[in-house]
């Protein structure tokens, strides 16, 4: 890192940062207008329909009931999960290459929550009364049901939420000062206020250290336990393939891993589009490579796990269920997904494909759909499967369903395009802490001095 | 003492699955294998009292029919040597529900007379109960279902029509039972008497496979039912403490 940036003053940085800010091209407009008006014609006007004639404009049927809407709810959640929380892990063991990345990837868990909630609400049958999922005081007397699981995510993900905003603002805040004395107009109004006064003493840098790292600290247990209980909404089940305990910890490596292939992704994006070849490098893609490598070994391993645990129960029904994902009606699917995310990341044991951007790119969004696959594998081959062979039936998506998948996409790039206008995109102040301090005439004014 | 003793009681009572130490009634039905000949006039009665909505070929197709009672059918051997044995299932009212657990606004719990009641104006429509059951029995209401005219006169106003995005299943004709109790309290007299309530498909059953009633009560022919040896629970492995037993078809 340090090597490769140490040609980087403290100003080039401001001003490419600042840069990505103020100055839009007609490409983000463009980009940004073919996102929100895909968002509004994919994503929801067909929701709107849905609303007005019922649930039925999807495909759920008898015995599946659940189907790609909460597949893709697990997905972006998993999406979310490698952001905040991979920058807390590399926050405590002291990794710098960390330090270009994190916000970005912070944003991606922001944005992938707010889809995910979205996709609650896309889900259940009446969205109108949704808040009676919520614990607040009522004329009604009436409380959630605190034995349920689906309560339990309830409560994960609104504390996911509220603690990953605070983690990506709190360490945001010295970088808007930081454009707020290099701005004017609205824009100095807007970063005056986000910035909170900061002026950038010694007494405020030692503060919002001290709390980073307590956030830090208290938002890794917190990632861990959302996915987890997210699993649960599955596993606490007595449907046979779902009932496993493996299904926790399977659920957070999925996250971890879809999710660190997700910010691949976006690194990829930022490093050619905004401008930051100079932050984002082959060390980045190097690092992640070998997390992604060691994660896709792990997911592997617990998917044979999986299938073992069935086999080892000795029912007829955990037979059925294991038979049908392996050779079943979805069985070309689940072979896809064993090729993207067991066997495709193998090419990460070298290190030439690790440090090249374009295959590393097409190896995250292939690892994303083959992730994407197995949260959809786990729910459409599982309930049509149950007890009572009567029952069994074939869920397959509609045209609605998969227009509302393709438009989260759109709601997801839109959020994100919103995002690298208003927050800076590379944590200014912690790129700075990687380079060897300038010689004293060449200082640039450090944030908070006039400008 | 008494306080942490309170709040101990209260504690139990929200830990026991239905909140109840004890049902007023334990309503529970057995059905004799022996006896149903598959005739499918329950499916019939409980369509007609309950104001089950006709989804349509389209819809039924898709595989979204609503039926709270059905008929299963299981073919053993191949066609000359044949056989078919048949089922009802309907909701089994277990009194270890695992839909009542993973309801997050409670739309579905254990009522004082030992029935999994489903709440219409409180589902908010996540359908994890219809995942959790085992047997398959809640069906979700993915349409609004009207009745063409005159069709909606003959619907019962004892029991609501379900608007779209809820759950429902049987009940083992609650507004039946509730006539029933009120009637007994307007007697003057403490308990429903044995065979005062049928549900709709009890009482249609032309070779009476079908008995219902309280099995708090030794003396009722339900309870005498259930101790038949022949009596069986479906899926009774998985300890859902089903309400419906079974009484075996015995092969000649």
């Amino acid at each position: 890192m340090v090597a490769e940036t140490n040609n980087l003053g403290y100003t080039d940085i401001h001003e490419d940062v600042v840069r990505s800010i103020v100055k839009t091209g007609p490409k983000y407009y463009i980009a940004l207008a073919t996102a929100g008006g895909t968002t509004l014609l994919c994503f929801f006007f067909p929701w709107f329909y849905q609303l007005y004639y019922g649930i039925g404009a999807a495909g759920m049927n008898h015995p599946g009931v659940w189907g790609t809407y909460l597949a893709s709810f697990i997905f972006w959640i998993g999406l979310s999960h490698s952001g905040t929380l991979l920058s807390c892990v590399l926050h405590l063991t002291n990794s710098s290459w960390r330090k270009a990345m994190y916000r970005s990837a912070e944003a991606m868990t922001l944005f992938s929550l707010v889809v995910a909630a979205t996709y609650v609400m896309v889900h259940v049958g009446r969205p109108w009364f949704i808040h009676w999922a919520l614990p607040y005081p009522n004329q009604m007397e009436l409380w959630p049901n605190f034995r349920s699981p689906l309560m339990f995510d309830v409560m994960a993900i609104t504390t996911y939420i509220t603690g990953s905003t605070i983690f990506i603002y709190m360490g945001s805040i010295p970088d808007f000062a930081a454009v707020r004395d290099r701005t004017s107009g609205w824009r100095n109004t807007m970063y005056t206020l986000l910035s909170l006064g900061w002026r950038g003493t010694d007494k405020e840098w030692h503060r919002l250290h001290w709390a980073y790292t307590f956030l830090a600290v208290l938002i890794i247990p917190l990632a861990v336990s959302v996915h987890s209980i997210v699993s649960w909404d599955f596993a606490m089940s007595i449907v046979p393939a779902l009932h496993q305990t493996i299904f926790a910890p399977y659920f957070v490596v999925g996250a971890i891993y879809s999710g660190t292939a997700g910010i691949v992704t976006v690194m990829f994006v930022l490093r050619k589009y905004m401008g930051f070849e100079r932050y984002i490098t082959k060390l980045h893609f190097d690092n992640l490579g070998k997390l992604l490598l060691v994660l896709s070994l792990l997911w592997t391993y617990i998917n044979a796990v999986e299938l073992f645990t069935s086999w080892y129960s000795g029912t007829s029904e955990e037979y059925e269920a294991v038979g049908f994902k392996l050779f079943g009606f979805y069985a070309p699917l689940y072979w896809e997904m064993i090729l993207f995310c067991a066997v495709a990341p193998l090419l990460m044991f070298s290190t030439r494909f690790r440090t090249s951007f374009m295959p590393m790119l097409i190896l995250s969004i292939v690892i994303n759909i083959g992730m994407y696959t197995e949260r959809f594998l786990i729910i459409a081959t599982s309930l049509p499967r149950q007890y009572l062979p009567d029952a069994w039936g074939v869920y397959v998506p509609s045209a609605v369903e998969v227009s509302i998948m393709v438009g989260s996409f759109a709601l997801f790039t839109t959020l994100f395009l919103v995002f690298v206008k208003i927050f800076p995109s590379v944590s200014m102040y912690e790129v700075k802490e990687t380079m060897a301090t300038p010689k004293l005439g060449s200082v640039a004014p450090a944030s908070g001095s006039p400008a | 003492m008494s306080l942490f003793s309170r709040f101990m009681d209260g504690w139990r009572k929200y830990r026991k699955p239905g909140y109840y130490d004890e049902f007023d009634y334990h309503w529970t039905m057995a059905i004799d294998l022996d006896k149903c000949t598959g005739c499918q006039a329950c499916m019939t009665a409980c369509q007609a009292e309950n104001n089950i909505p006709i989804v349509g070929e389209e819809e039924l197709a898709r595989g979204r029919e609503i039926q709270w009672i059905r008929v299963e059918r299981y073919w053993e051997g191949e066609y000359p040597n044949a056989k078919l044995s048949f089922i009802p299932i309907m909701c089994q009212h277990c009194d270890s529900a695992p839909c009542e657990t993973v309801c997050p606004v409670s739309a579905t719990y254990h009522n004082q007379d030992g029935l999994n009641t489903q709440i219409y104006n409180r589902c908010i429509g996540t359908r994890s109960c219809a995942v959790y059951c085992p047997y398959e029995v809640r069906y979700f209401n993915y349409y609004d279902h009207h009745w063409d005219s005159p069709l909606e006169q003959q619907l019962n106003p004892d029991v609501t029509v379900r608007g779209k995005g809820v759950m429902e299943k049987c009940t083992f004709c609650i507004q039946r039972i509730r006539e029933a109790k009120d009637h007994a309290k307007d007697d003057g007299r403490r308990r429903v008497q044995d065979g005062e309530v049928q549900p709709a498909c009890v009482q249609t059953c032309p070779s009476k496979a079908l008995v219902f009633g309280d099995r708090k009560d030794s003396e009722n022919e339900v309870s005498v039912a259930i101790n038949d040896p022949r009596k069986y629970r479906v899926l009774d492995e998985l300890n859902t403490d089903s309400s419906v037993f079974y009484l075996k078809k015995v092969d000649a």
